[in-house]
């Protein structure tokens, strides 16, 4: 099985050193994208049907093809490398084992959308991934990858990196570029999207890390080989994660489309004496889906048939000795502590929903408090909050309130939490 | 008033963040990593070298959540308390914590050694439960690892960390 992302990745932790990269192909994406020119890579990239890794799923050629190209403005390239949705840690094992293939999928767009400066928006806690990406762009500089006129070309590209100093909201790409101008990183409107008016107000592209390095292996290998890579009409592998008490918890690069039953597998199954009762499939936002729900395939459209959404592609799983509205509660404080207080449903209602579930879990709730918490899923839904992050923080809540109900009722009629 | 090394590093983020008030974080952080944490003083400062009001750098300084407005201990340990480490252990770490340095979640210990402070996924899950001392990221933390780390830490970090 072809795991283009994660191949050159050593088990020993140590970073892809440039040589090591050029040597297993490494830059025959950049090479064939100059070759090319800025209007050819955009459509290799649109064929390819690669979509969206950070959770959106939006189709990344035509994302790019927003930018007005020829204005003659300055644009920027961003890579969105803030991982901190819970249950996922996929970027970090990228941009630790292979620094090069994030700064050569930057290089790549950086041509295909003409923009001359790029910013690498990485977490501060993931340290060794800074060093190994402050490494690499040295590396990348020394030999002609990156400055003026690389490879001889008239494509020049400065990379900058930038340490944030922490806070969810800076994954979502509005709040993300007004922290790289120095302020809050509350969310902007849209229109106009950052396509247009991004980063100081010029067209800037913002793209996942994992979206970021499937754009080299377009390049090199061609649109139609990357779609084979799928089992699916959408492009690629696809990291899959999984996460809670399994026997063998970790991250693997599988054909997008993959089950979730087979991602299953790869983690051992449960751990010893548990059975299955749910598991959100991609990260902290993406609504619960039942434990007879492991035959769906993890891609983009089937994930939504089945009424959640791929969103980062890391499950993590409900045993049947946790507490679903503990595990519920742990992921709503996370949300209302990360909320950035920038609109009203969102700073009032997650605060709200957190002890909506506080009362129920420390035993003192009330029925009333089962429907409350309906009625803030439905207030916080899409259209009714400024950006997406109350809506997937409602998301894992509604679909427990559904999927769990008797537990959440338990939890009033006994008094306490009967996981204790 | 900040030190002429605090000076030079700002210089630095300027140039590579492009105009001054797009370094503001990182020079928070320059200044945190010289003092520790951003006093009043040490936000004015920040703010006259920036040419930004005080209320300004205030905004984003209270914003992040590396930025420590109030002092902490030589060490900061950020236990995780996101879901896959909820599941799998959170609460158990955070209860050998407590009993290893008498504090919780927001606390620094009387010798001013250690301040526990909660953290949102630090993309650890398959590993999990995990916690960060300082830079530095602790996977699979039982009770034994908690107290090697800890040592470890105390004498000043020789040799190789602990179980990472």
């Amino acid at each position: 099985m072809a795991t283009p992302l994660t191949a050159r990745i050593r088990s020993d932790g140590v970073a892809v050193d440039l040589a090591s990269y050029e040597a297993s192909g490494g830059y025959q994406g950049l090479r064939a994208a100059l070759a090319m020119g800025s209007a050819g890579v955009r459509e290799a990239v649109t064929q390819a049907k690669l979509r969206g890794r950070g959770g959106a799923g939006f189709n990344t050629g035509l994302k790019w093809s927003f930018v007005p190209i020829e204005d003659g403005a300055q644009h920027y390239v961003v890579a969105n490398a803030d991982e901190k949705e819970p249950g996922t840690m996929k970027d970090r094992l990228l941009m630790e084992g292979d620094p090069h293939s994030l700064i050569e999928g930057l290089a790549i767009t950086a041509l295909a959308i003409k923009a001359s400066v790029g910013f690498i928006f990485l977490r501060r806690e993931y340290s060794k991934c800074a060093l190994a990406l402050e490494r690499a762009l040295g590396e990348a500089r020394a030999k002609g990858y990156l400055g003026e006129a690389i490879l001889g070309s008239d494509f020049s590209l400065e990379i900058h990196l930038h340490l944030s100093a922490g806070r969810y909201m800076c994954g979502e790409e509005t709040g993300l570029l007004n922290a790289l101008e120095g302020k809050r990183a509350t969310p902007r409107s849209k229109p106009p999207f950052p396509q247009v008016s991004g980063l100081w107000g010029k067209p800037t592209i913002v793209n996942n890390v994992e979206t970021l390095v499937n754009v080299p292996v377009i390049l090199r290998d061609g649109s139609e080989a990357f779609k084979a890579l799928s089992l699916t009409g959408d492009g690629g592998t696809k990291l899959y994660g999984v996460s809670g008490r399994v026997r063998n918890p970790g991250v693997w690069e599988l054909p997008l489309g993959t089950s979730a039953r087979e991602i299953m597998e790869r983690a051992g199954g449960m751990a010893e004496g548990l059975s299955l009762r749910g598991f959100i499939p991609g990260g902290a936002s993406t609504d619960f889906l039942g434990g007879d729900k492991l035959d769906v395939k993890m891609d983009f459209d089937s994930v939504a048939q089945a009424g959640s959404r791929l969103g980062t592609g890391t499950m993590v799983v409900l045993d049947d000795r946790t507490c679903p509205v503990g595990m519920v509660l742990s992921l709503e404080r996370f949300f209302a502590r990360e909320s950035c207080g920038w609109c009203t449903p969102c700073r009032e209602g997650l605060p709200w929903v957190v002890r909506c579930l506080e009362a129920l879990e420390s035993g003192s709730g009330e029925m009333g408090d089962i429907e409350t918490l309906e009625e803030l899923s439905r207030r916080l839904s899409p259209g009714s909050t400024f950006c997406a992050f109350a809506p997937g923080a409602v998301e894992p809540l509604q679909s427990a309130l559904k999927l769990f109900r008797s537990d959440f009722e338990d939890h009033v009629r006994k008094g306490a939490c009967p996981w204790k | 008033m900040l030190s002429a090394s605090e000076r030079e590093r700002i210089e630095r983020a300027i140039a590579v963040a492009g105009d001054r008030r797009s370094a503001v974080s990182e020079v928070l952080m320059v200044v945190q990593e010289a003092r520790g944490w951003v006093s009043d003083q040490s936000l004015a400062d920040v703010a006259e070298a920036l040419a930004m009001s005080a209320d300004e750098v205030e905004g984003v300084a209270t914003f992040f959540e590396l930025v420590f407005r109030r002092s902490v201990g030589k060490h900061v340990i950020l236990v995780c308390d996101s879901v896959s480490c909820w599941i799998t252990g959170y609460e158990a770490l955070l209860g050998q914590l407590r009993s290893r340095l008498g504090i919780g979640p927001g606390e620094t210990t009387a010798d001013g050694m250690f301040t526990i402070l909660p953290a949102g996924c630090l993309g650890a899950c398959d590993k999990a439960p995990a916690m960060m001392v300082d830079e530095e990221l602790f996977v699979g933390v039982g009770s034994e690892e908690l107290d090697r780390i800890l040592k470890w830490v105390r004498d000043g970090r020789h040799g190789d960390a602990p179980h990472r």
